[in-house]
């Protein structure tokens, strides 16, 4: 049990009306993603110039699979936050900032969305 | 309230660049860059799923001199990020934020990208095929 009261916890939450949640996730996501990118290199360079075959069959595999779908998540949820980050310092006309946002969060997901089907496509076909 | 036309800090125009500031900025560009670069990223698993024709022809765009030059930028973006962002969480978790260990660590961040993004290039060329 908390002992801070209704109005302190509320007011703990800051200007931002979410509190530190923001700040954890992009944080949360910069430590995944420290070993997915140096994995996602190393594996990348390592399949320099395959073909169709090599590549479907090395995507193909449930752990490369696996590992794709998790940079995907964490990379687009990241730039998401951080392009949020930005937008809000640099649009200081509020409906530009707002359609701005929306725009982003679409990219984002539909970009995540087609990463992970394509990633799956390669698993279950390739 | 109405204040609309007051300066707005920092000031870009009027500091000297410094370690410091540049290579915050360069983290909010690279962060930029890479966001875009995600788009290369998404077409080539999308071409692979694609079938064998999408996928040569994403091999053929990707492994032309300006794709290699988008993409040996975007490594060193890559890098850049990683590292600076791990300086970061160092000072999230409330180290190195002393003046001396904030340049230190400022150079570290610029030899260590640059070093993995030649690493990884000699890696492609000399160590998986091609």
């Amino acid at each position: 049990m908390s002992l801070r009261s209704p109005i302190g916890r509320v007011r703990g939450l800051g200007s931002a009306k979410e509190g530190v949640s923001h700040w954890w996730s992009q944080r949360m996501t910069a430590v995944a993603l420290v070993p997915l990118t140096l994995w996602f290199v190393a594996a990348v360079t390592s399949h320099v110039g395959a073909d169709h075959a090599e590549m479907a069959a090395w995507v193909g595999s449930p752990v490369t699979a696996g590992l794709f779908i998790l940079l995907i998540a964490a990379t687009f949820y990241h730039a998401y936050l951080g392009l949020q980050t930005v937008i809000e310092d640099y649009f200081h006309s509020e409906a530009a900032k707002v359609v701005t946002l929306v725009l982003i969060k679409g990219a984002c997901l539909v970009l995540a969305l087609i990463g992970v089907l394509s990633v799956l496509t390669l698993l279950f076909e390739g | 309230m109405a204040t609309t036309n007051r300066p707005l800090s920092p000031h870009l125009q009027v500091y000297r660049p410094q370690l410091t500031s540049v290579l915050s900025i360069l983290h909010r560009g690279t962060g930029i860059a890479l966001a875009v670069g995600t788009l290369l990223l998404i077409y080539w698993l999308a071409a692979a799923a694609g079938g064998p024709e999408s996928f040569a022809q994403a091999q053929e765009l990707i492994g032309s001199w300006i794709g290699r030059l988008l993409l040996f930028g975007w490594t060193f973006a890559l890098f850049y990020h990683l590292c600076n962002g791990i300086r970061h969480l160092f000072w999230d978790g409330g180290y190195g934020l002393e003046l001396p260990d904030v340049y230190r660590s400022g150079w570290m961040v610029v030899t260590g990208s640059l070093a993995l993004t030649v690493l990884s290039w000699l890696f492609g060329y000399f160590g998986g095929g091609l």
